[in-house]
């Protein structure tokens, strides 16, 4: 099952005991502190998770997929991730459960 | 990546007190360390993590291969793995894309 802001709203409801209301506000706040740090400019590290960066991209030519006709593609900014040490370390630990969930 | 300013997590927890000061900062503190957590830990179990207007993490499958050193030359035998992938949302995506904005 995928998570989403409601289950982390009721994360922290259930384990800090914050009311409904405030957990919900505080989801919202947290995600929307990161984006608007990295609308800003600026990349964003969050230690033991992972760091968000940006990257700008050049324009370049590309194509539909569909039809084959070239479109070209515009310079833009981009968001990206990168898992902390600690982060891929858990996963690695655990590949083998994972392997057996995915296949 | 472009050398740009940075947030640490303690800037985004103080950011997080600023807007929030209805909280204790105490409380704040472990509200980002549990949702941080609670990601951390549905992505070692393999669970997506879905956040409109954010963006979703998943884990993806790397098959094993034969990889190289690149000092050397020399092939060496790359184990299959999992590795975390975001996808940024559409509403993150136009909102750092400021050069076509």
């Amino acid at each position: 099952m995928a998570i989403t802001k409601a289950e982390l709203a009721v994360s922290l409801h259930e384990e800090l005991g914050l009311n409904k209301r405030e957990s919900k506000e505080f989801v919202e706040q947290f995600f929307e502190t990161i984006k608007g740090a990295l609308e800003d400019g600026s990349s964003v590290k969050l230690s033991g998770f992972g760091n968000f960066g940006l990257r700008d991209k050049p324009a370049r030519p590309g194509r539909n997929p569909k039809t084959g006709e070239e479109i070209p593609i515009s310079a833009r900014r981009v968001v990206t991730f990168k898992a902390s040490q600690k982060l891929k370390e858990a996963i690695e630990d655990n590949s083998d459960a994972l392997k057996r969930l995915f296949s | 990546m472009i050398k740009t300013p940075t947030i640490t997590r303690s800037e985004l927890i103080e950011a997080l007190v600023d807007k929030q000061p209805h909280l204790a900062h105490r409380d704040v503190e472990l509200a980002v360390k549990t949702v941080l957590e609670r990601m951390g830990g549905a992505f070692e179990d393999g669970d997506r993590i879905e956040i409109r207007g954010f963006g979703s993490f998943s884990l993806h499958y790397r098959p094993s291969r034969v990889g190289r050193n690149p000092k050397t030359g020399e092939s060496v035998a790359v184990e299959d793995k999992f590795s975390p992938h975001f996808k940024p949302g559409k509403e993150l995506k136009e909102r750092v894309d400021a050069i076509n904005n």
